[in-house]
């Protein structure tokens, strides 16, 4: 039975880990290559590292990381941060990344989706969106890290990018997003019901309780998290357990 | 020395880092001479069967492939081409050398497709599968599949569908899923295809 993901996140400055403090026995702390492998070691099923430096340099920095990371690592992950065309989107493929993701770049040139999935196939292609709810109900992607407003609708704009060629949705509700309060579940499941592409959850996992109710009232086929793991709530080897005991199928 | 096909099938970086974390010595190559002369082939792809087959018959590989004599291993599309025929491109045929059908999955209620994730894989056998424990969980990347069949050696299920995870006919392997991309199992299995 095809298991459910679960896929840590890793945000980088400058070639290295901002979170993720509590790992016992890690030399390096903040080495994202050493992490990334403690991480595939435990049993996370993918890797998704988000590149958050503001300068060119630290850009560069994160190219040779993910070539790093492509010879350490022996399990799928996915790059993302700042990228903004096709040429962008290759240079992270022939450093070894399996996937990217691309959010605000789509929203402002919806046509990267196509062009990028046109060249590297519809599963290289992660479109990320971040979205919250407005006064009249309705979800509206946001731009920016969560700072700008978007005339894009959540699940229109979920449409039109597996339309366009994206090969999974990684949607983050800023309204829950570091709130560790849980996942929006039913926007989840309407989410999910209108796409035929996997949908990963992320954002505002508190406990293990909240990825199972995403996982399974919310239809998602992956969780994301940063957190519970850095900061060493869970391990990820505890969170499986866990949804395994509460019967949801995961790789153990 | 083992020789990867390139036939502009996709990126090769993870297989050949795969391979060098097994400390495995490889060339990249499209040349039929080299082919020919190496200990092993590896077939990989990803992307289109049509596509794949086109580029094969452009670099005069079909009948280079047909007529290895050593360990070959093919892994997604590559898997896919070394079968009869592919809906993805039925007017052209494929390699023949598994005697299977390779066809798209029909989405039904739950199961996406692709078929992407972490699946298990059961009734393994013989020596590519050999060490791994019924239930072992692969990585897949896919749309299209090839159906049982005589020279099946590993079944996976999707989207109702029983399907060849893993196929061999003499010297010929083929996995769907990725091992380069399936963690200690695939690692496990890319070791056991060495040592054929």
């Amino acid at each position: 039975m095809l298991a459910k993901r679960i896929i840590p996140c890793l945000d980088v400055k400058d070639g290295r880990v901002v979170k993720g403090i509590n790992f016992l026995g890690l030399k390096e702390v903040g080495d994202a290559v050493e992490l990334g492998r403690r991480y595939a070691l435990e049993g996370a099923d993918e890797l998704v590292y988000l590149d958050i430096s503001a300068t060119l340099e630290g850009r560069k920095t994160f190219a040779e990381l993910v070539s790093r990371v492509a010879e350490a690592v022996n399990i799928p992950f996915t790059v993302g941060g700042g990228i903004r065309s096709l040429d962008d989107a290759s240079r992270l493929l022939d450093a070894g990344a399996d996937k990217i993701t691309v959010n605000s770049a789509a929203l402002a040139r919806p046509e990267l989706i196509g062009e990028i999935a046109a060249k590297y196939g519809r599963q290289f292609v992660v479109v990320a969106i971040d979205a919250k709810k407005g006064p009249d109900g309705r979800w509206m992607a946001i731009t920016h890290g969560g700072s700008k407003p978007s005339d894009k609708e959540l699940f229109s704009w979920a449409q039109e990018a597996e339309a366009r060629g994206a090969g999974e949705i990684l949607f983050t509700s800023m309204d829950h997003d570091g709130t560790r309060n849980g996942y929006p579940c039913d926007t989840y499941a309407a989410l999910s019901d209108r796409l035929s592409i996997p949908v990963i959850a992320s954002g505002g996992a508190g406990s293990v309780e909240d990825i199972a109710a995403v996982l399974t009232e919310g239809k998602a086929d992956a969780a994301l998290a940063a957190s519970i793991f850095h900061y060493g709530q869970y391990t990820v080897a505890e969170v499986k357990r866990q949804l395994a005991e509460a019967g949801i199928p995961v790789r153990i | 020395m083992i020789a990867i096909i390139d036939y502009d099938m996709g990126n090769l970086r993870s297989l050949e880092n795969a391979l060098d974390r097994l400390g495995a010595a490889y060339t990249v190559t499209a040349d039929p001479g080299t082919i020919r002369r190496s200990d092993k082939v590896i077939l990989p792809g990803v992307g289109h069967a049509g596509l794949a087959m086109d580029n094969l018959v452009e670099r005069g590989l079909p009948e280079v492939i047909r007529s290895l004599r050593q360990p070959v291993l093919g892994i997604c599309v590559g898997m896919q081409v070394l079968c009869r025929d592919s809906e993805e491109a039925p007017e052209k045929p494929c390699l023949g050398i598994f005697d299977a059908h390779v066809r798209r999955f029909s989405p039904t209620s739950g199961c996406k497709v692709p078929h992407m994730g972490w699946n298990d894989i059961r009734n393994l056998e013989g020596k590519l599968l050999r060490d791994l424990e019924s239930g072992a969980y692969v990585y897949f990347v896919h749309s299209y599949y090839a159906g049982l069949c005589p020279d099946t050696v590993a079944t996976c299920q999707y989207a109702g569908q029983l399907f060849s995870a893993a196929l061999r006919y003499e010297n010929f392997y083929g996995t769907q899923f990725h091992p380069e991309k399936s963690g200690s199992v695939g690692e496990r299995i890319l070791q056991n295809f060495l040592a054929l």
